[in-house]
């Protein structure tokens, strides 16, 4: 197992955020999988000799010799022969010729009628969506078995006629698998952007949504393969079969009906059955698992959940730390430890992360920085602002004070402390989790950057406030509703009772985002970490908001720790700033200071982003510039 | 009506239908009129859901068009069939806001690239050698031809979407939020290189943003809209430093500038402004 993981590893070492995806084919991924080389061989292998069958059998299917049946293994037929006298491994290479044939003819009816027309019901929709979606359900509904005796009984033994009936009955499977996957890029901004470019449905369906449901159909195919080996065998075991014709199925009722007297006629073809379908299905994980490894966008995606399900546990201030509290496996010695006093004359302040660093360990055994020698403090009632851009750690920092980092993150070096006593000690190389479960949530919130992601939409609003206080605080239900109506009321929503009872899809994301402070501010924490908290809003419900903010802090005399890459939110917002570049903390000052006479180049080419005051129409960078207009980023180039 | 602009939407109406049996339907544009000139760019500001986002599809032909006219070089293309939009997509193209999904992530960039140039009935050869062209002009890399969309950052995808709306060399691009899923400081690079095609190609943007900011620096003139009318418009000049109607009043002042004191005395500007009229606007 741990051998199919090896080629997931990046192929160098990469430090801070560096490095670019390597690209390596499915394919290529698949053989390095074993069970996907082994799966393969073996169906290669079959196939081969199905090919092959009129070369490598030594006699026809039904050429008897009566004089010598039910033979042993010898010399001429080398797997001995049946009750008729007929040769086992010939009859075991032309019957893989018919199995494997009338499996892919069943595959093949099925895509044929399932893959068209899931296409066009994803992609169009309307009625005949809707019409293809009644007949489907009613071909589910059909008992399968039943149906093929009845179709053995009108139509004769004949395998592909029952191989051809089945495929009908499960291309279902297809039509569901291809009208979901289809659905869900239908809307996509590529299929637009082909439309805009002029071309045709078909060739829309051919080029951008044929591609999704490719890989989802291979598997399938897969499945179902084996699928109709199965049912095609069990049937002719029944004795539905034709006996005119060697298949696995047949050779497999001769056995039967001879097991006392040779039990090896049973053992081939029931071989060849097992180690086909095995293959088969083995084939559709192996390239199931080739094809999500490559996955950049569902990483990513798994990220986004494991954020989402952080602010969760932060947010519902407790329904999940109890939770944490057990999940946190039985504490290392060390952590159960006092932990060890925090540097003298450091006590006073809110928060202090010193020299932290978060790594991820790769599976070479090197660590792979995110955040680097980061040093800071939080004073009650102060607001500090970590600026940078995607990927300079700076979400990582907050995610490490809030001990919500993902499960194979590392401390590596560095400390965190919180009201004078460690969360993350010099020497931890993880959060520990007992010490800022009685934080989190109490003393320590989170405000998320998606509202709407971060409301579960299962529950009603009010539940997702209540619940916390009632876990937190120890108050009634009764008093927690009154609390929860008082705070909504408080963060400038005009009905509170009305958004109280509201389900998270039915509030409008500047809503959301009030909802989620109100949350933060429910348990009266002491410090508040909001990531990105305007990022997704209006401008005017943002001014709104950061308005808020301030307002809340400074009554309550709250600590934030403010991540955004917006200076126009610092300005509004922050006493002091810290600018982060690449993990590592390159500037740290008051708002003037960094704002007015920034020193390092990184903070002056982030504060020349910034269009505000810049003469329109004129180049912001230097190097997109033509040669003639190289120079001075104000310098107008019309 | 014969004019001298570009893109003319005459009083523009979209609606959906509504949600739930015999619901009335949803009227996402109340009657919008804009003009695009040659060679210019319009700035088409609002908050999300005011409808600016349905006003450059309904001219890309992905909204339908319930009244009013959508007039290209004075043809009436607000009913164009497929065919006709095939002919149209040589001179109107877009750039979505998401550069992480407008790219079909199986197809290399030289395949995206190249399909608008095949549609129109390119030979291979002509397309690649346009491909790399195109590549050169928005800076990125030859070698980009044979990689797929997930190996580039946000900025290069964005370039990756640009240089596909320019492959036809359109008159016309409807730019959605282009910038506004960027960085700071590669949202400066992605809009200088817009600056740059328009003076090369003399290409008109109908340039869609949330953001009063980047349509200041991009735009000639300025669309302001809210609930899906435009309430405010006339030359960027105009509109960003002497804005008549309340509401672009307020979004004027409620995007923070980086600097503290300044910021203090605009959010004074606001909350004043805010209480002179007590009542929402459009009210």
């Amino acid at each position: 197992m741990s051998s199919s993981m090896a080629p997931l590893t990046p192929s160098s070492a990469s430090f801070g955020q560096s490095g670019t995806v390597v690209r390596s084919s499915p394919f290529r991924r698949l053989l390095k999988n074993p069970m996907g080389l082994i799966a393969l061989t073996v169906l290669i292998v079959m196939v081969l000799l199905a090919v092959f069958a009129p070369l490598l059998a030594p006699f026809d299917e039904n050429f008897a010799n009566i004089s010598n049946t039910l033979a042993s293994p010898d010399s001429t037929n080398i797997l001995g022969t049946d009750s008729a006298g007929r040769d086992v491994w010939s009859r075991l290479l032309y019957g893989a010729q018919l199995t494997l044939l009338s499996a892919l003819l069943c595959a093949a009816v099925a895509i044929a009628i399932g893959l068209p027309s899931g296409l066009i019901a994803g992609y169009y929709g309307g009625a005949f969506d809707a019409t293809s979606n009644w007949v489907v359900s009613i071909l589910m509904s059909l008992p399968g078995l039943i149906v093929l005796l009845a179709i053995r009984a009108a139509f004769g033994p004949s395998v592909w006629i029952a191989m051809l009936f089945f495929g009908i009955l499960i291309s279902p499977g297809y039509f569901r698998l291809t009208r979901s996957a289809v659905q869900s890029v239908r809307n996509e901004l590529y299929v637009d952007a082909a439309r805009v470019a002029g071309l045709s449905d078909s060739a829309i369906i051919g080029r951008h949504v044929f591609s999704v449901v490719r890989a989802p159909i291979i598997i399938q195919t897969a499945a179902v393969c084996g699928i109709a080996i199965a049912v095609q065998s069990g049937l002719e075991f029944l004795g539905l079969g034709d006996p005119s014709k060697a298949t696995w199925g047949v050779m497999l009722n001769e056995g039967f009906k001879n097991v006392y007297l040779n039990s090896q006629l049973l053992l081939w073809p029931a071989l060849a059955i097992g180690l086909t379908i095995g293959a088969l299905v083995l084939l559709g994980n192996a390239v199931r698992d080739a094809l999500e490894d490559s996955d950049q966008v569902r990483e990513v995606k798994a990220l986004d959940d494991a954020e989402s399900a952080n602010t969760a546990a932060a947010m519902g201030a407790t329904s999940g730390v109890g939770d944490l509290h057990h999940a946190a496996p039985k504490p290392r010695t060390r952590a159960s430890k006092e932990p060890p006093q925090v540097e003298e004359g450091t006590e006073h302040h809110l928060i202090k992360v010193s020299h932290l660093g978060v790594g991820y360990p790769q599976p070479d055994g090197t660590v792979k920085r995110v955040v680097d020698d980061v040093s800071f403090h939080v004073d009650r009632g102060e607001i500090l602002g970590i600026v940078g851009e995607s990927g300079s750690g700076k979400s990582q920092t907050a995610f490490s004070i809030l001990g919500l980092l993902p499960e194979s993150a590392r401390i590596v070096a560095g400390s965190i402390q919180f009201d004078g006593s460690y969360t993350v000690a010099p020497s931890d190389d993880l959060v520990d989790q007992r010490r800022l479960a009685s934080l989190r949530g109490k003393r320590i919130s989170y405000i998320p950057q998606e509202p709407m992601s971060n409301l579960d939409p299962a529950f009603t609003v009010g539940y997702q406030l209540v619940t916390p206080m009632i876990r937190v605080l120890g108050i009634s239900k009764a008093e927690a509703k009154e609390r929860a109506l008082k705070l909504l009321a408080d963060v400038g929503i005009p009905h509170p009772e009305r958004t109280f009872a509201a389900y998270p899809h039915e509030i409008s994301g500047g809503m959301a985002q009030r909802v989620l402070i109100a949350g933060a501010i429910s348990c009266e924490p002491d410090l508040i970490i909001a990531d990105e908290p305007t990022t997704a809003l209006d401008v005017t419900v943002q001014a709104e908001v950061l308005d808020l903010l301030r307002e809340l802090q400074s009554r309550l005399n709250i600590g934030v720790i403010l991540v955004t890459h917006n200076f126009g939110v610092v300005a509004d917002l922050c006493d002091r700033v810290v600018v982060m570049q690449n993990g590592r903390l390159v500037e740290e000052g008051t708002v003037r200071e960094i704002l007015r006479t920034p020193e390092h180049p990184y903070t002056r080419t982030l504060l020349a982003s910034m269009l505000e005051g810049k003469e329109p129409m004129t180049m912001l960078t230097a190097q997109t510039a033509p040669a003639s207009g190289r120079g001075d980023q104000k310098e107008g180039l019309r | 009506m014969t004019s001298s602009s570009l893109l003319n939407v005459d009083n523009l109406v979209v609606e959906y239908p509504g949600k739930g049996f015999r619901a009335a339907p949803f009227r996402v544009l109340k009657g919008v009129s804009i003009d695009v000139n040659p060679g210019q760019t319009l700035g088409l500001v609002g908050e999300s859901g005011s409808g600016k986002t349905t006003l450059g599809r309904a001219v890309l032909g992905l909204a339908p068009v319930t009244e009013g006219r959508i007039l290209f070089e004075n043809r009436d293309i607000s009913h164009a069939s497929r065919k006709d939009r095939r002919a149209l997509s040589r001179d109107i193209q877009v750039v979505f806001q998401d550069p992480y999904t407008s790219l079909n992530p199986a197809m290399e960039i030289g395949a995206i690239l190249a399909e608008p140039l095949t549609v129109q009935g390119q030979s291979p050869s002509d397309a690649h050698a346009r491909v790399k062209e195109l590549l050169d002009q928005v800076a990125l890399p030859s070698d980009a031809i044979h990689r797929l969309p997930r190996e580039f950052s946000g900025g290069q995808r964005q370039r990756i979407a640009i240089a596909r709306a320019l492959a036809l060399s359109p008159k016309l691009i409807v730019c959605d939020e282009p910038v506004s899923a960027l960085d700071l400081s590669t949202q400066a690079r992605v809009l200088d290189l817009f600056l740059q095609i328009q003076k090369d190609t003399g290409v008109a943007y109908l340039f869609i943003s949330h953001d009063l900011d980047v349509v200041r620096h991009i735009s000639h003139r300025v669309a302001v809209m809210y609930q899906g009318a435009i309430v405010e418009q006339g030359p960027t000049e105009q509109v960003t430093r002497d804005p008549q109607h309340p509401y672009t009043q307020r979004l004027l002042l409620a995007s923070p500038v980086p600097d503290p004191d300044r910021q203090a005395t605009r959010r004074q500007a606001r909350k004043e402004l805010l209480a002179k009229w007590a009542e929402p606007v459009g009210a």
